[in-house]
C-alpha cells in the first residue's frame, strides 16, 4: 500500500489509474501545473480547477484512489501578472471543496522577478487561509538558486516550514530544505530529477525524516509507476519494510493529514 | 541509515548498469565528434556548448577520491548567483550554466 502525494493525473490515462491501483496505491494528490501551453485567461484556470476538484476525484475513485488536489497559478505562467492575479482572485472559490489540500505546486521556474511576487502572493492567500504549501522547485541548473529564494520567501512570511513542502529536491538541495524545518520530496523521473536508486541513497545519506517520494508523472517522460519501482529498489537493498512503507505512506501521510482533508479510504461514487 | 549492501553486493547489481552508462556517454562524445568533424567545428573536449563542456568538466569530479560527487557535480552545474532575474527568458531550462 503507498501513497503518491505528487502525481498530474489530468495527463494520464484511466489504465494508469488502473496499473497504478494494481500496484498499491490507495491515494494521490495533483497539484495544479503547467498544461504544456499558456492558458489564453482566467476562465481556462477555471475548468482546470473544476476537473481538479469534481471530475478526477470521480475518475480516481473508480479503481479505489482517494484523489486530492493544490491548487494555484503555476510559475511557468506567472511572468503575466495581469493573468496571474486574475487566476488567484479564482482560486478562494474552489478552496473550500472537499479534496483541495492547499497551494501549489507554487514556486519558481527561472526564478524572475515576476514569479517571485506571484509566489509571495500566493504564500500570502496560504496564510491567509492557514493552508497548507506544495512547492515546485526549478529545473536543472535553475533549482539550487530557486530553492534558496523560495525558502526565504515563506520564512519572510513567517510560514511554519512544518506545514510546507518542497518538492523535487536532489543532492544538492535536500539538505539545505531539512536544515530549515521543511519537508521535502523526491521526484522519480527516469532522466531529470532522482532515479529511484538516487533516491535510495539520498534515503540512505539524510535518513527519512520530513522526506517523501513521488512520481510527479506528467505529460512528459516520466512513470506513474515510479514509487513502487523505487519501494522495490529498497527492498533490493535490503531495506526493511518498515522504512519503506515510511517513506512512501506514513510520511506523506503524516504532512497531508495536517490538512484536515486527507483520507485514504475510498467511497468509490459513481462515475457520471 | 546505511546502506545494507556490502560493497561486494552493489558492484554485482549495479556494474552493468553503469557499465552501459559510461558506454552511453563514450557513444555521445563520439558522436558529437564525428558530427563537428563534418562540419569542420571543434571536437567535444574544445566545444563551445556550455552544456558539453560541463559534461566534461563533470568527469574530473567522478575520479577526483572526494565523496559525494552527485551532489557536486549538480553544484558545478548550477546557477550560484541570488538576485531574480528581470524576466524569464523562456520556459525550459538547458542543464548547466557557463563554468568559470
Amino acid at each position: 500500500m503507498y501513497i503518491d502525494p505528487h502525481i498530474h493525473m489530468v495527463s494520464r490515462t484511466t489504465d494508469d489509474y488502473q496499473r497504478m491501483a494494481l500496484a498499491g496505491c490507495v491515494a494521490i494528490t495533483e497539484p495544479a501545473f503547467w498544461a504544456g501551453y499558456d492558458r489564453s485567461s482566467a476562465q481556462g484556470f477555471v475548468d482546470y480547477f473544476r476537473l481538479l476538484t469534481d471530475t478526477e476525484p470521480r475518475r480516481a475513485a473508480q479503481f479505489g484512489i482517494r484523489h486530492h488536489t493544490w491548487l494555484c497559478i503555476n510559475p511557468k505562467e506567472s511572468e503575466d501578472l495581469g493573468l496571474a492575479r486574475e487566476v488567484l482572485a479564482e482560486i478562494p472559490k474552489f478552496l473550500d471543496r472537499p479534496n483541495v489540500l492547499g497551494i501549489g505546486e507554487i514556486g519558481l521556474n527561472k526564478n524572475s522577478r515576476n514569479e517571485l511576487i506571484v509566489l509571495e502572493e500566493h504564500i500570502a492567500l496560504a496564510k491567509s487561509r492557514g493552508l497548507l504549501i506544495l512547492v515546485h522547485t526549478p529545473h536543472l541548473e535553475d533549482k539550487l538558486k530557486g530553492t534558496r529564494l523560495i525558502m526565504d520567501a515563506i520564512m519572510a512570511q513567517g510560514i511554519d516550514p512544518g506545514r510546507v513542502l518542497i518538492d523535487h529536491v536532489e543532492e544538492h538541495t535536500v539538505r539545505l530544505v531539512l536544515d530549515r524545518g521543511f519537508w521535502a520530496g523526491m521526484t522519480l523521473y527516469p532522466d531529470t530529477k532522482c532515479t529511484p536508486q538516487r533516491a535510495a541513497d539520498i534515503f540512505e545519506m539524510h535518513g527519512t525524516d520530513r522526506l517523501w517520494i513521488n512520481s510527479a508523472a506528467d505529460w512528459g517522460v516520466s512513470d506513474p509507476l515510479a514509487v513502487p519501482k523505487c519501494r522495490e529498489e529498497m527492498r533490493r537493498r535490503g531495506h526493511l519494510e518498515a522504512v519503506i512503507q515510511r517513506v512512501s505512506f506514513d510520511n506523506p501521510k503524516k504532512f497531508l493529514s495536517q490538512s484536515g482533508r486527507f483520507e485514504v479510504s475510498c467511497s468509490c461514487p459513481t462515475p457520471r | 541509515m546505511a546502506t545494507p549492501m556490502r560493497v561486494s553486493e552493489i558492484i554485482d547489481q549495479y556494474f552493468l548498469e553503469h557499465r552501459a552508462k559510461t558506454l552511453d556517454l563514450a557513444a555521445f562524445l563520439d558522436r558529437h565528434d564525428r558530427a563537428a568533424k563534418a562540419e569542420g567545428l571543434a571536437s567535444a573536449e574544445a566545444s563551445k556548448d556550455v552544456r558539453v563542456r560541463a559534461l566534461l568538466r563533470a568527469l574530473d569530479l567522478l575520479r577526483d577520491g572526494h565523496p559525494e560527487r552527485a551532489r557536486r557535480i549538480l553544484e558545478l552545474w548550477s546557477d550560484h548567483s541570488t538576485a531574480p532575474i528581470p524576466a524569464a527568458p523562456m520556459k525550459g531550462a538547458i542543464g548547466a550554466v557557463e563554468l568559470p
